[in-house]
């Protein structure tokens, strides 16, 4: 039995397996010619030269979850985005229809990516769109130079500079 | 024949000509000389490098998941490679047909970001974990923006394939283009062609969306000012700290890859594909000359010509970027997206849909 192939595919079919087939041999070739000499020193985890300290695989921010469920959120939306986008501004159906057709499908889709765009807003809205900022402290450090001096200093210099131009 | 026969030596000699092309830009912005000893003004350094990475020893750590460890960079090379299936090179010669394109290319590059929690994950360093949830972390973020970006180009070219969305584009076009895609006041630009025709002028509300589009495709390749995921000062390497020899290069490789196939994909998108960007004036038919017969051989170069050069273009766009502006912090770069980029799209979303309602 003969099974026809969408041409298509089978150029897609050639690119996946082409590309798969190329990272192999050439790990392959490289397997042939290279060196293998392990040690307990070299296979261990680099953590800036000190012995590692445990595993990495612990807990981790549950900020990332939350940014993964804003983004199936999203990614679903602009997925049902794509057919629609194909047909709203069909000119065969906006003649037929006297314009209409366009605004209809418009309005419709509009409904749908406002609500998600309401989404977006209560995220926001709740913080959770704020990652950790850094909250730098400055030091209370009194000198024996009192401020003046350094800004004195650099408006010399800044004079000496631009006056020379 | 298949684009494959021409994109795989391709991606290969581009890679090796985008290295020291980088590291000649970089060199040329802070002053330096950059690689010179090897071969004449050291353009063979790359091919060393290679041929270095090739004999390097391939380490697996014994803490590491061995075979997740090993598979990622297959995975990671693969789903990015894929994506140039659909990517047309010139007139008349596009790779797969298929009528969902630019779909597929999104759907098949998402993969990437699965290769690169594997990598990151499964070899038991707190670097390449911290890297690989950076990395996750931007990649789907800068995603929607990106696909919204793609979905305005689709509202207004009313195609997913990229060879039709490029035909739209130029002097071959078979449906009317005006200048700035208004049609009341009845300047048609058919004849004129060149850079009038460009997506960017045949409906400029497309030109934001291609500012988004090129912040969210250094978002993508994980390149300045957006590569936290391997910012050296922090993470040593990011989530491919770990690896080495070729399957390193590998890493490198597709994420170059990524950069290229980027590239392509604003050009096509945007910047009108294989058309010519000189315009006919008069008697000067300068996009004629620069484009040649529909059919004939010339015209067959020409498109690649154009096509190729102004995605090299971006790309060292993309490298000047990267020398000229710091690194974000993280909660810049989640609030860049989530904040501005997103609803800026939304906006712009809407814009194009009421663009072609009322314009074309």
């Amino acid at each position: 039995m003969q099974v026809a192939i969408d041409p298509s595919l089978a150029q897609i079919a050639l690119f996946i397996l082409g590309g798969l087939g190329f990272v192999m041999i050439s790990l392959l070739v490289a397997r042939l010619i290279r060196p293998n000499r392990p040690n307990p020193e070299k296979l261990s985890i680099y953590e800036s030269g000190e012995e590692p300290i445990g595993p990495a695989w612990m807990q981790f921010n549950a900020r990332f979850y939350v940014v993964a469920l804003i983004f199936l959120l999203f990614e679903v939306e602009i997925l049902f985005l794509f057919p629609w986008a194909l047909i709203f501004g069909d000119a065969e159906w906006q003649a037929a229809t006297n314009g209409r057709w366009g605004y209809f499908a418009l309005a419709e889709m509009s409904i749908f990516v406002l609500i998600l765009a309401f989404g977006l807003a209560y995220v926001w809205a709740k913080g959770h769109l704020d990652w950790v900022k850094p909250n730098p402290t400055i030091s209370a450090f009194k000198g024996v130079v009192p401020e003046g001096k350094y800004q004195s200093i650099n408006q010399k210099y800044s004079q000496f500079k631009h006056g020379a131009s | 024949m298949s684009t494959f026969f021409f994109f795989l030596p391709f991606l290969l000699l581009y890679t090796v000509w985008a290295v020291y092309a980088e590291r000649k830009v970089s060199a040329f912005i802070q002053d330096r000389t950059g690689p010179m000893e090897t071969g004449k003004y050291g353009m063979l350094q790359t091919v060393a490098d290679l041929l270095k990475l090739l004999m390097k020893e391939d380490i697996v750590p014994t803490a590491s998941d061995r075979w997740y460890f090993k598979a990622a960079p297959v995975l990671i090379f693969t789903a990015v490679f894929a994506g140039f299936a659909v990517v047309p090179l010139t007139l008349g010669w596009a790779g797969s047909g298929t009528e969902v394109g630019v779909f597929y290319l999104m759907a098949i590059i998402s993969l990437d970001v699965v290769g690169i929690l594997m990598a990151g994950w499964s070899a038991n360093s707190k670097y390449t974990l911290l890297g690989a949830f950076r990395s996750v972390a931007q990649m789907i973020s800068y995603e929607v923006p990106l696909a919204s970006c793609i979905v305005c180009v689709v509202i207004i070219c009313q195609s997913l394939d990229l060879q039709a969305i490029s035909y739209q584009q130029g002097i071959f076009s078979t449906s009317p283009n005006y200048l700035f895609g208004i049609k009341a006041w009845g300047i048609s630009t058919n004849e004129l062609g060149g850079f009038l025709t460009w997506n960017i002028l045949r409906a400029p509300v497309l030109i934001p969306v291609f500012l988004i589009f090129f912040i969210c495709a250094l978002a993508e390749s994980n390149r300045a000012p957006f590569d936290l995921p391997e910012a050296e000062a922090e993470l040593v390497g990011g989530f491919h700290t770990e690896y080495s020899g070729f399957r390193w290069a590998m890493v490198m490789l597709s994420e170059y890859g990524m950069m290229l196939l980027l590239s392509f994909l604003m050009s096509i998108l945007f910047l009108g594909s294989w058309n010519t960007p000189l315009p006919n004036i008069g008697s000067m038919k300068l996009a004629l000359w620069t484009s040649g017969t529909a059919g004939s051989v010339a015209s067959f170069f020409w498109g690649a010509f154009w096509l190729i050069g102004k995605s090299l273009l971006l790309i060292i766009v993309m490298m000047w970027v990267r020398w000229t502006y710091p690194r974000l912090r993280v909660d810049q770069l989640m609030s860049l997206c989530w904040k501005y980029l997103t609803p800026a799209a939304i906006l712009l979303f809407f814009l194009s849909a009421l663009w072609r309602l009322w314009m074309i």
